[in-house]
């Protein structure tokens, strides 16, 4: 496994050895001129998405965990779609609603007969703009792992709180919030690294950030090694997220000692209590998924042009093989280095994975490079020996196919599949296994027969995320992918990044399509997990 | 583990098969989007019988592909649509020289790279933009201009980052030197209706709603907002606006082009030279004015219609490669001015 994990983690430390490089003369410029306002709008947006996550994540997993109200069950799922919305594209469908040139502000004037600098209107491209949009696409990540929390907490627990006189908010804020917090914190730290990795809405925003900064400088100054540099600044941003989980996390080993023995028990909300809850719920909905898909619905019917032929089924059939591969993969490696860890915590093993699960919050254009420096040296190398030895040339036997692809995938969401697939094997007990070790299990077996069933709420998670964000995902994609290849995301960045929005809707509503059916698959495979895993196992067992 | 190394091996085979040099083909490097290449590509298929494989993607990202992958690389052409890369790729030693008779006659010395590193297919203006009836044209004649004070809060330009206006900036520190032209841009922020934002069409379209009367922009954008067939705002909003040709009494308006090269590891060098030969052709070019609304780089190539109806122009004759090597002055000073 160490071997695994000390691949996944190289190209991240070949774009850290750039740090010795010298580039002196641009860091005295970004001194200057422009790092104080990267690093101060960076920090504040994340503080943005990490307050909006948290309401709108947190609060809707409790509501749709504990309570029963009308359309409860639909919205249990629904939450999950915005996911599958790309940031940008979000980006792009609340500018073309809010902006003033927009139909909004449009109509405001048209009926006051107001002209600019009449009137106040919140400017959506801004940072609050930025905090705002990318809270509606990331809140999902918090709701998921901290509902698949709430879920698997023993029923009794909540039960013995409202018996022991808690009201309904009390048993919330001292009893499920704690026992939940090391996946909330988990699904937050996910949100905040995409925030930090996040470059096509700052960049439509105008708001300067590390990510925009580190493109500016490699693009725009030409300078490779100060990129790298900042990159490695950003690394340390992400450095001080990972210890304040782990920090929250061992102060919290809170594992379920009581199995969900009992059917959910909740709770009816009628009046305006239901009322209150459905809104409560509907909102994160509406803001991160009905409202962008009705602009790009929209726009897909009045202005496109685009013909819906084979050529584009066969983008569909890419995107989904490719990230059903790629996701599937990603849980595979997570839960053997997961259980390596659990076995025998070495300590490459262990830093290994961690250097590597910081590609997450790392814009994916920089590990494309770090995957690509690292490939084509080992094809130059092999292909040199080759030569030298068997006069034959091999060419690039990695560089520029799907390996390479998948490859920078592993990198950059592994992160996901891991913090989510630890988070599953942290909440079984030690004893668990020591029960399953002394009845005679081998290793591989407890893995297969004790904690793979216990955790597949976890895996299905984990595997979902990762399908969703490499459906979406483009900056690796697009540099990295073979000749004559091409995914949803990338044609609809193309058009759009042509400014051409109207034609990029099609692709982009496709991509939400796509990532709709795992949605609904895993929501009800979590679902179903909660009464029934219990029962499976303990056949299982006998 | 066992399925981790199967599902690479499984994954290391589906590469393509090292490709003989032998086929009839040609590999594509292409910052220009699919949809204003492919059309073209699957032209020069039909006529000679090469297939053409294409990457697109961002052009630095490719260069630097094209700079790691070495001499090993696949690619035979690299295509971008600014001079600037062009110029940065063959500073990397990516490109070779090209002998092509065809090509030298066809596009005009200052558009193409005096070693023949590369040529440009199609010429991108960026002129001023201004919303008809609320400013007398003849007050502003150059870029120059935008500096004055009486435009406070009038200028909608798109950000920094953006390489068209890199370019502009370069080809103005060219003209007049970084001292004053960094002057220039700090009173062309203090003039600007909002923070930069969006793209070329977004500062078209706050003009047109009246955030501001003047804007920067390339000029197919705004030929496709006026020939936008379903979109009837669009073509309203372009409807409100005019164009001014700044500098005509001296050096000209800013051009760039988007161009191509062939790289200096090609395996298929004779059909990526066919390739480049291609796209200067009556055909393609032609696919270039009237699909993109670009102006066509051979001479005796009329633009679209939309284009003549703004009227000839001229165009500032500075060798393209100088811009790419003012790039990053060009940035820093941006950045020291404020523009965003």
């Amino acid at each position: 496994m160490a071997a695994v994990s000390a691949l996944l983690a190289l190209p991240i430390l070949v774009v850290l050895s750039f740090v010795l490089q010298p580039a002196g003369e641009v860091w005295r410029h970004l001194l200057d001129t422009v790092l104080a306002d990267y690093i101060v709008n960076s920090l504040l947006l994340m503080v943005g998405v990490g307050v909006g996550t948290l309401l709108l994540g947190v609060g809707s997993a409790w509501l749709t965990t504990q309570y029963q109200f009308p359309g409860r069950d639909t919205l249990i799922w629904a939450l999950l779609l915005p996911l599958s919305m790309p940031a940008y594209i979000t980006a792009y469908t609340y500018t073309g609603m809010l902006d003033y040139a927009g139909p909004l502000q449009y109509q405001l004037r048209d009926w006051f007969e107001w002209s600019y600098g009449d009137y106040w209107f919140p400017e959506i491209r801004s940072l609050p703009g930025a905090m705002a949009v990318l809270s509606f696409v990331l809140y999902p990540y918090v709701y998921l792992l901290s509902r698949a929390a709430f879920l698997e907490q023993s029923v009794s627990v909540t039960d013995a709180s409202r018996l022991l006189g808690c009201t309904a908010w009390q048993s919330f804020h001292r009893v499920g919030l704690p026992m939940a917090r090391p996946a909330i914190i988990a699904g937050l730290s996910l949100a905040l690294m995409e925030t930090l990795a996040d470059y096509g809405t700052v960049q439509y925003f105008g708001v300067d950030t590390f990510t925009t900064g580190i493109f500016r400088t490699w693009f725009g100054l030409g300078d490779g090694a100060a990129a790298a540099q900042l990159s490695s600044v950003l690394l340390g941003f992400v450095f001080l997220l990972i210890v304040l989980e782990r920090w929250s996390r061992k102060r919290a080993q809170y594992h379920h000692v009581g199995i969900r023995s009992q059917p959910m028990n909740v709770q009816f909300l009628r009046g305006w209590r239901a009322t209150l809850a459905i809104c409560a719920c509907a909102l994160p909905l509406m803001l991160g998924f009905v409202l962008p898909t009705g602009q790009l619905l929209v726009w897909a019917y009045r202005a496109a042009d685009q013909i819906v032929g084979p050529e584009f089924y066969q983008l569909i059939l890419n995107s989904i093989a490719l990230a059903a591969g790629a996701a599937l993969l990603a849980v595979i490696i997570a839960v053997l280095i997961a259980y390596g860890k659990r076995l025998s915590p070495s300590k490459i093993v262990v830093s290994a994975a961690r250097v590597a699960g910081m590609g997450y919050a790392i814009p994916g254009t920089v590990i494309a490079v770090g995957v690509m420096l690292s490939l084509a040296w080992l094809d130059n190398h092999i292909d040199f020996w080759f030569r030298r030895n068997l006069g034959i040339s091999t060419g690039l036997l990695f560089s520029g196919t799907l390996f390479a692809l998948v490859f920078a995938y592993m990198v950059r969401f592994l992160a996901v599949s891991l913090q989510t697939v630890e988070s599953g094997l942290a909440k079984i007990k030690q004893s668990m296994d020591d029960a399953a070790r002394s009845l005679g299990y081998r290793p591989k077996e407890v893995l297969r027969r004790v904690h793979i069933p216990i955790m597949r709420g976890s895996l299905l998670t984990a595997g979902l995320i990762v399908f969703v964000d490499i459906l979406k995902e483009l900056p690796a994609t697009l540099i990295l992918r073979p000749f004559n290849f091409n995914t949803l995301a990338v044609r609809a960045f193309e058009l759009a990044s042509d400014e051409r929005l109207a034609d990029s809707a099609i692709p982009a509503i496709t991509i939400v399509l796509v990532g709709l059916l795992p949605v609904i698959l895993l929501s009800r495979a979590i679902a179903r997990s909660r009464t029934t895993t219990y029962v499976e196992r303990t056949n299982a067992d006998n | 583990m066992k399925i981790v190394t199967l599902l690479c091996l499984a994954l290391g085979l589906m590469a393509p098969a090292i490709s003989a040099a032998e086929t009839q083909e040609v590999n594509l490097y292409s910052a220009r989007k699919e949809a204003l290449i492919k059309p073209l590509l699957d032209q020069f298929s039909a006529d000679t019988g090469i297939r053409v494989n294409l990457v697109t993607g961002k052009a630095d990202a490719l260069l630097k592909r094209l700079e790691t992958e070495g001499e090993n690389t696949p690619a035979d052409v690299l295509i971008t649509v600014d001079a600037g890369r062009l110029h940065r790729a063959k500073a990397a030693g990516l490109l070779q020289p090209v002998d092509s008779t065809v090509l030298q006659e066809s596009v005009p010395a200052s558009y193409r790279d005096p070693q023949h590193h590369w040529v440009g297919l199609s010429l991108r203006a960026r002129p001023i933009m201004y919303v008809v009836g609320k400013l007398d044209p003849s007050a502003l004649k150059s870029y120059e201009d935008l500096a004055q004070p009486k435009w406070k809060g009038k200028i909608c330009v798109r950000s920094s980052n953006n390489i068209y206006n890199q370019s502009l900036v370069a080809s103005m520190i060219i003209a007049n030197g970084e001292q004053q032209t960094e002057q220039w841009a700090r009173s062309l922020v203090a003039n600007l209706a909002r923070p930069p934002k969006g793209g070329d069409r977004d500062q078209i379209r706050a003009a047109a709603a009246g955030q501001c009367v003047i804007a920067i922009a390339n000029t197919y954008y705004l030929a496709r907002m006026t020939t936008s067939q379903k979109d009837q705002r669009e073509r309203e909003a372009a409807g409100k606006i005019g164009i001014i040709w700044p500098n005509q009494d001296n050096r000209g308006a800013h051009i760039n082009v988007s161009g191509a090269g062939v790289t200096r590891f090609s395996k298929h060098k004779n059909n990526a030279v066919k390739l480049l030969e291609f796209l200067v052709s009556d055909t393609a070019q032609r696919f270039y004015a009237d699909i993109n609304h670009e102006y066509p780089v051979r001479a005796d190539m009329e633009p679209s219609d939309t284009l003549k109806q703004w009227g000839r122009f001229k165009g500032d004759a500075v060798n393209l490669s100088l811009l790419g090597e003012n790039n990053s002055a060009a940035v820093k000073l941006m950045d020291r001015a404020g523009w965003r």
